[in-house]
């Protein structure tokens, strides 16, 4: 089990989400995303025409293949004439693209080089602090040869070339960025590469295969050299070829060097903007009232304290999420909003609503987890009943909110005939769907500009689209009152925590059964927690066989276990979704807990039990453990006194974590004081995006860990709202980390999510051995 | 009409008094920043300098701070002459902290305002480093590198 996108292929995707969805001829897409891209660096100034772009474009520079593109969308706007598929991806206006060629594999769409030599390269991810916008320009700059210090990146939008190319629809999700496009973006580098030496060829009036390129110059034999800025022209013209010769690994000089980010300085002094910084002429901002219990109709609505408030234009009733009534307040401003919605008077019916409470839930999924339900693994268990040692345990995992720094918003500039929307999305192709049908519009008059995210964690790739889906309701909305101004909707951290859409809580049940030696007879397991993936296009193929594939992965392997494995997906009216690292944030706990018990009952040592089961069948297990343990100095080092090791292996996207856990009590609470990582993600295509990610991941995983973090409803209604009763750690928790990468050739694997669902078992075990209790709450108590 | 000083520059704006500086500042003067991350002083992702002192700028109103020296984000690393600003500006790029990047702007604020202030000649640690950086929350957990990059920037002042 890796990632729970895994369970898809392409076709199964481009069924259920692309299709229509944003289809192949969408040059005005390209055009508006151009334009803005050339806006100034908060995103927020006002597109540019087409024909100034055209003009921009020919006196700064040039864009690598994409002004055929833009010169056969001109042509075609001025006799009227639809411009084909081809067109739109860089077959017309005298730079003959390769038919056989994609959208995401014509560099037209992703290279960018102006005459200055400035190469910039577009991203198919959204960025939300992992690094991508950074890790993907590396590859494709490393068959391109360019000039490292000359690389920028921007983002992507909805149109086609920026889908996954694996799964054919836009999704950034399951650590799949680097996994997904590494050959694409090589490929893509190689490509551009062979356009700038046949340029160069042609100028020279020298065979192409007698030139090479290094960083961002093509070198004659000769010695005579041409600057990619001066060639980008010329290149453009150069038919795009569709066989390229890759680069030998062994000449790598940008992949697997650590690099810092390109957007370091950027979020270093204030100049980053991120989608909640998005400015338009006119625009107004809407906060929304939601009802306190999900799903809650308005009973009655007094506005007229809020109409009074200076600033306000207007109170608006829309249909809120999952058949919910909702009440946005537009104005000119946040502050005016949010004062015009604390002056409402709303009485909420609550009497028609399924009202949750945590601690009756907990009672119902104990309940439901006396019976099997519906099977993942299939064992017999029958041994389980009479074994002369026994390990029955249930592990309780807390609804958790995602808290990303930044506060979900969109922004929406809607005209007759199209719509643009600025978001940080995980999917914009799907957020283009739920557009269109609120808007009225077809896909193809969508533009999604994505922008960087201040975190996400999975919140921003939600299937339902909530957040987008309220920006277009509140927009037609004003114009039923008269308002046709752009609209930038801000959810406060209150609406956000409260807002729904968190990690699942889960309840876990195992009875394990060994004989009188510790030899394994039977593991019994039941997991009971809300389905994600109901209820969503994700549901038809990846809930098999009435099992959520996203709940179980992370169970069994690579242990070779007796494992009896049943799940229950009570229905609960709490939304529910990812989040960092998905199942794995609790079957991790559990099985590498489990795994340690039974290591335990045996006698054991936790490395060396967990060393003998992977031996030769799992090396990658094997050497991330290794590596932790030789670099942690594990069973060698003396640990401080009331100190104790735990040790924990988890593979999840397809990338092996090992971590060394030094834990210790302090005044009655656990406490983890450093974590060493070994860390097996093939070939690290840039260490120090490794290093960051994991450290910050583990960060993530002590956040379940420590009091504090747990969403708990009452009367329905979700009892915390802030930071100030949802406690994420603070600097004062972070352990002393170190993290190792076991060096490789192999194509990499992905790195956002794996860091964290180890961190946590690890802490319990280190705990375990230090005081002999076994902590199976999260987050952790041992009172 | 309420008056702002800002980064040196006097701005006249209208709005309610009770608006706080962090809405002020990007709303109304177009400085974005400042990050909105909770309105109510848990997170310090809106932290600014009040006369020169960090100060949560989401629970601050206008009508408190009126001709007041405040600066943000762009004022402090702006400054070429800003010896401590520069030091906290280089030491977060060259350790490479920002994630996602929302938060830094609050922990640059808080780390300068921090660096500034202490006694000079005095040893610091890693607990004194926690201490004054405790109000700033980063959820991408790149707590390790910011405590770097603090030690960093003193070395470089000192």
């Amino acid at each position: 089990m890796t990632s729970p996108f895994d369970h898809l292929n392409a076709d199964a995707l481009a069924s259920i989400a692309m299709p229509g969805a944003v289809p192949q001829d969408m040059p005005p897409m390209l055009a508006r995303r151009l334009a803005v891209e050339h806006g100034s660096a908060d995103g927020g100034s006002p597109p540019l025409s087409r024909r100034h772009f055209l003009k921009l474009g020919v006196g700064g520079g040039f864009a690598l293949g994409l002004m055929p593109v833009l010169a056969a969308e001109e042509k075609a706007a001025d006799t009227g004439a639809k411009p084909a598929a081809a067109q739109a991806s860089g077959a017309a206006g005298g730079a003959p693209a390769a038919a056989g060629l994609k959208p995401f594999e014509q560099p037209s769409a992703f290279v960018r080089i102006d005459a200055e030599g400035i190469v910039t390269v577009v991203i198919n991810r959204l960025d939300f602090g992992q690094g991508v916008q950074t890790g993907l320009p590396l590859i494709l700059a490393e068959e391109l040869d360019a000039d490292w210090s000359k690389v920028r990146s921007t983002h992507g939008s909805n149109a086609p070339a920026y889908a996954d190319p694996l799964f054919g629809m836009h999704l950034t999700g399951g650590s799949t960025a680097i996994k997904n496009s590494y050959a694409q973006y090589r490929e893509l580098g190689a490509r551009a590469r062979a356009m700038l030496v046949a340029a160069a060829a042609e100028r020279w009036n020298a065979p192409a295969a007698s030139l090479s390129t290094a960083e961002g110059f093509v070198v004659a034999p000769d010695g005579r050299r041409a600057g990619y800025g001066e060639l980008a022209e010329a290149a453009m013209r150069q038919p795009v070829p569709e066989k390229v010769t890759l680069k030998d690994p062994a000449r790598f000089r940008l992949i697997g060097k650590p690099t810092g980010r390109l957007d370091a300085a950027a979020k270093s002094s204030g100049r980053q903007a991120y989608g909640i910084d998005t400015r338009l002429p006119g625009m107004l901002t809407a906060v929304v009232a939601h009802p306190p219990v999900f799903g809650a109709k308005l009973l009655s609505l007094d506005d007229s304290a809020a109409k009074a408030v200076a600033g306000v234009k207007a109170v608006l009733r829309i249909a809120g999420d999952r058949g919910a009534d909702a009440v946005a307040i537009v104005a000119e401003g946040y502050w005016p909003a949010k004062m015009g919605r604390d002056a409402l008077k709303l009485q909420w019916d609550l009497a028609n609503v399924e009202k949750v409470d945590s601690q009756a839930q907990l009672a119902q999924y104990r309940e439901l987890a006396k019976q099997p339900g519906p099977r993942r693994f299939k064992a017999d268990v029958a041994a389980i009943d009479g074994a002369a040692k026994r390990i029955d345990a249930e592990f309780v995992f807390p609804y958790l909110a995602h808290a990303s720094m930044e506060p979900l918003n969109c922004t929406l500039q809607w005209q007759d005939d199209r719509a643009e929307l600025w978001v940080g999305t995980q999917m914009p192709g799907i957020e283009t769907m739920a557009a269109a049908k609120e808007l009225g519009l077809a896909p193809n008059q969508i533009a999604v500009h994505v922008q960087m995210a201040g975190g996400g964690f999975g919140r921003r790739g939600t299937p339902s689209s909530d957040v987008v889906i309220e920006t277009c309701r509140i927009a037609k909305a004003m114009r039923g009152a008269g308002l046709r101004q752009p609209v930038r909707l801000v959810w406060s951290r209150e609406d956000d925590m409260k807002g729904g859409y968190y990690r699942p809580m889960h309840l876990h049940t195992a009875r394990i059964g060994l004989d009188a030696d510790g030899k394994l007879l039977g593991w019994d397991h039941v997991i009971v927690g809300q389905s994600i993936l109901a209820g969503t296009f994700f549901e038809a193929r990846m809930v098999r066989n009435g099992v959520d594939m996203t709940m179980i992965e992370g169970m069994k392997e690579p242990y070779d276990l007796p494992l009896n494995l049943t799940t229950h997906h009570p229905k609960v009216n709490v939304p529910v979704l990812w989040w960092r690292s998905v199942g794995s944030t609790h079957t991790a706990f559990v099985m590498e807990t489990l795994i340690d018990e039974i290591a335990s009952a045996q006698g054991k040592d936790p490395v060396a039990w967990r060393l003998a089961q992977f031996g030769d069948a799992h090396p990658r297990h094997r050497d991330a453990l290794k590596l932790a343990v030789e670099a942690s100095g594990y069973g060698k080092r003396e640990l401080p006194a009331g100190r104790a090791w735990g040790v924990a292996v988890h593979e999840s996207f397809s990338t092996v974590v090992a971590i060394i856990a030094e834990a210790s009590v302090v005044n009655g609470q656990p406490v983890l004081h450093k974590a060493t990582a070994g860390v097996h993600c093939n070939r690290a295509v840039n260490p120090k995006s490794v290093e960051a990610q994991i450290q910050g991941a583990m960060l993530m995983g002590l956040s379940m860990c420590l009091p504090g973090v747990a969403i708990t409803l009452k009367d329905g209604q979700v009892e915390q709202g802030n930071f100030d009763t949802y406690q994420v750690p603070r600097i004062t928790a972070m352990p002393e980390v170190a993290v190792h990468i076991v060096p490789s050739t192999e194509p990499p694997t992905g790195i956002g999510e794996p860091g964290l669902p180890p961190l946590a078992p690890a802490f319990a075990n280190a705990i375990a051995k230090a005081t002999g209790k076994r902590l199976r709450v999260l987050p952790f108590s041992l009172a | 009409m309420s008056t702002l000083n800002v980064n040196g520059q006097i701005h006249e704006i209208q709005v309610d008094p009770s608006t706080p500086v962090l809405w002020a500042l990007r709303d109304n003067l177009g400085m974005s920043g400042t990050k909105f991350g909770c309105g109510m002083a848990m997170c310090g992702a809106c932290t600014i300098h009040l006369n020169g002192q960090a100060v949560r700028s989401c629970v601050l109103p206008v009508s408190a701070v009126e001709g007041q020296a405040i600066t943000t984000i762009e004022g402090a690393v702006g400054k070429a002459d800003d010896r401590v600003a520069r030091a906290v500006h280089e030491a977060w790029v060259k350790h490479d902290v920002a994630q996602c990047g929302y938060c830094q702007s609050g922990q640059i604020m808080s780390a300068i305002s921090f660096l500034r202030t202490r006694p000079a000649g005095e040893k610091l640690t890693v607990e004194a480093i926690d201490a004054a950086m405790a109000g700033n929350i980063c959820r991408c957990g790149t707590y390790a590198r910011i405590r770097a990059a603090v030690l960093d920037a003193a070395a470089n002042i000192a």
